[in-house]
């Protein structure tokens, strides 16, 4: 194995003692920021993007990963004790992990969280140190149309399958795709977009993009919310988990570390749908699914493992390829960016202490994480007590600022406010700002290489098609294009069949009592006239023989559709 | 916080029936928005659609085999007009997006403030802005007390000046 020497070498970066102490004050802020609810990993690590830029890339990087991961930690005390998911992916681990805590179980579901958390990201690291060279080394061959191609599957896969609706997902992708053509182009060197702005002939910049969008933007929608006071968590009373916990917790461990590694690297999949996944395969599984949102070991310990076995694999993508698999992962490529690193398939080689340094400080990462995790939680929930009305001017002044510390630039800050505004307008209108910046961040690079293969193949974009690994790309997009929203309407329709029949077996049921009622009640004095209406009607038109009473309104269309 | 799995865009997910007793407390959000904002919703980026496709027409489209700088803004401004379209059609299906409420108020004379401290900060530095800007945000924005609002707002603009002018050296402009 060549690459033996360069991965013990990513040992001695990692220890390092700087390199040790950023790692170490990125899991604490990720955790910290995990246990409030509100400020998610990607807000915090854009809002630290100018700090970044003043420390070494190695560092910085260590430290937003640790971030990231650790915030995957951090949400779970939230969600077991007070029933207050901190983090999207930690919200599944509330149905059984709060349920435990009721029981006076919460140290065993915070422990069995900690140690599948640790399982689930170490195993995910392993598969990683053998997986990513392998991938580089295979996109190494990666021309133009490959990577055209990749960029597109990427930004329509985070779209389609991340959070909210596909058609205002892909609406935000073109937003940010559009956005990144603003300045100079840089094959013909006429600017673009500018409107006569001296600050916009170079571009827009990420950092206000990403500090606006998720930083500011998140800040002035939870201004817009109103909060819900924080009730008294509870008490963790046991410590650690029993082996016999543990034991009947391994398969779901197991299975966790699985499906959080292969979603991970999906782009769009990520923490919270691995999550949510997991805990779908584990109810699904058991033998005993009623135990399920009643204190469930298994339900703690297959998403808290998923959702820590994604973040970490969340990294190949980017590392490997240059194409970010979620949010989080654009705003890491930005940082690089900003120390003029460029992440692809190179990066193994010529960044060989970054790479190694970054995937192994992880282990260092987790293992700081089960250190902390437990003795913390006291001193996380006093955190909690902080209103968020006192945190939301310090992060705004901390986010205003810190642009103005990257360019010494008044016009980046004047950026991060309208890109708040946008962020902010987004949110309340349902289109999710992730795909907007993933989109941004690939926007030069697929137009690039969209013009570069277009000049290959002689303005032919059959070629495409064509070569096999981009064809195959391009297979695979028009399978998401085609079969995604085919599965969904077959699915639908069949939910509707399904809820049409119960609602006519309710009808029946409800008219065979009413008949009943009716029959002993003919020798008295009256009759109701609603059950009257009701029955005749079951009677009269059999084409219809759900009663308006009770139809929903996703089933009631249907039949009407179909009958003429 | 609000979290909008897509349920039906997702079929991993599809068969996880969410009505446990234990549904997790989620912060408040605003009522859904009604038809107007739906419309809004697609007319928006149907408009810039339509603008950017002026607007890369009038950069020179070129040839496919010598792009010009207009010609791929204008593909992407197509494929945003074509799902803004079917945004459009379908629009009346979703119900993603949320009312404007009084809290949108705040929120705007939120970004006022800021903006206020983006046009004051190269005139009497960042100090004062600052200053007022979080009293503002704690007292009025938040409802906090006065004298919690006054401490803090003196003691997060403190902090701030010794981490960034004398921590960290940054040529803030600084009135003192």
């Amino acid at each position: 194995m060549d690459y033996f020497a360069p991965f013990l070498q990513g040992f001695a970066v990692v220890l390092e003692p700087m390199n040790l102490l950023y790692c170490l004050i990125g899991v604490v802020i990720g955790m910290l920021i995990g246990v409030l609810p509100g400020l998610g990993p990607v807000a915090t690590i854009s809002i630290l993007l100018p700090l970044t830029y003043s420390i070494d890339p190695i560092a910085a990087v260590i430290m937003l990963a640790g971030i990231f991961y650790g915030a995957q930690y951090g949400g779970t005390i939230t969600s077991v004790l007070l029933r207050l998911p901190g983090e999207a992916s930690s919200v599944v681990t509330v149905f059984d992990g709060y349920a435990m805590a009721k029981k006076g179980k919460a140290g065993t579901a915070l422990g069995i969280a900690a140690i599948g958390s640790f399982f689930g990201g170490t195993a995910s690291i392993v598969a990683m140190s053998l997986v990513a060279p392998l991938v580089a080394g295979v996109a190494l061959s990666f021309g133009p149309p490959e990577y055209a191609m990749l960029a597109l599957l990427g930004i329509l896969l985070v779209s389609t399958i991340g959070n909210g609706g596909a058609l205002k997902s892909i609406i935000a992708a073109t937003l940010g795709l559009l956005l990144a053509t603003v300045g100079r182009d840089t094959f013909t060197g006429t600017t673009r977009f500018t409107f006569d702005s001296l600050e916009l002939a170079d571009g827009i910049d990420f950092v206000p993009i990403a500090m606006g969008l998720f930083g500011l933007g998140e800040i002035l929608y939870s201004l817009d919310q109103r909060h819900r006071r924080i009730d008294t968590p509870i008490a963790v009373g046991n410590a650690w988990p029993s082996r016999g916990d543990i034991k009947q917790a391994s398969g779901a461990i197991g299975r966790g570390s699985v499906i959080g590694f292969v979603l991970g690297v999906l782009p769009g999949g990520g923490a919270t749908l691995s999550s949510l996944v997991a805990y779908a395969t584990e109810k699904r599984r058991s033998k005993t699914p009623e135990r399920f949102g009643h204190g469930a070991i298994e339900g703690v310990a297959g998403p808290e493992t998923a959702n820590n076995a994604a973040a970490t694999s969340s990294f190949i993508p980017l590392l490997t390829l240059g194409i970010p698999a979620n949010a989080t992962m654009a705003i890491i490529f930005g940082a690089l960016l900003l120390q003029g690193i460029i992440p692809g398939p190179t990066l193994i080689i010529e960044h060989p202490d970054l790479f190694w340094g970054v995937v192994n400080s992880m282990y260092i990462g987790n293992i700081l994480l089960l250190i902390l995790s437990i003795p913390l939680v006291g001193v996380f929930v006093k955190i909690l007590r902080v209103r968020p009305a006192i945190l939301a001017p310090i992060t705004v002044l901390i986010t205003l600022l810190g642009v103005y510390t990257v360019q010494n630039s008044i016009f980046d800050m004047f950026l991060v406010i309208v890109f708040g505004v946008l962020g902010y307008l987004m949110k309340k209108f349902g289109f999710e700002p992730g795909p907007l910046a993933l989109a941004f961040v690939l926007g030069s690079l697929l137009e690039t290489s969209v013009r570069q293969s277009l000049r290959i193949f002689q303005g032919d974009p059959t070629g495409f098609v064509t070569r096999p690994i981009s064809g195959t790309i391009v297979g695979i997009i028009v399978l998401l294009i085609v079969a995604l929203p085919l599965l969904n309407m077959i699915r639908k329709r069949r939910a509707a069949r399904t809820e049409r029949l119960a609602s006519e077996r309710r009808a029946t049921m409800a008219a065979e009592t009413r008949a009943a009622g009716a029959a002993s009640e003919a020798d008295g004095s009256f009759r109701s006239a609603g059950s009257t209406a009701v029955a005749t009607r079951l009677d009269n038109d059999p084409a219809d023989p759900v009663g308006d009473d009770d139809n929903g309104d996703g089933d009631g269309d249907a039949p009407g559709s179909k009958s003429p | 916080m609000k979290i909008s799995t897509n349920s039906e865009a997702n079929p991993l997910v599809a068969d996880l029936d969410l009505d446990e007793e234990n549904v997790p407390l989620e912060e408040e959000t605003a009522p859904p928005a009604g038809p107007l904002a739906n419309v809004l919703c697609a007319i928006a980026p149907l408009a810039i659609g339509v603008a950017g496709t002026v607007g890369a027409v009038e950069l020179g489209l070129g040839s496919p085999v010598d792009p010009g700088p207009g010609l791929w803004p204008m593909i992407i401004c197509l494929v945003t007009i074509i799902v803004s379209v079917a945004l459009l059609i379908g629009g009346k299906r979703f119900h993603d997006a949320e009312k404007m409420t009084r809290g949108s108020v705040t929120v705007g004379i939120g970004v006022l403030t800021l903006i206020a401290l983006v046009v004051a900060l190269p005139i009497i530095g960042f100090e004062i802005p600052s200053l007022v800007l979080v009293f503002v945000w704690l007292r009025f924005l938040g409802r906090e007390s006065w004298l919690l609002s006054g401490i803090t707002s003196v003691v997060v603009t403190v902090v701030f000046y010794f981490l960034f002018i004398v921590g960290l050296g940054i040529p803030l402009p600084r009135l003192f």
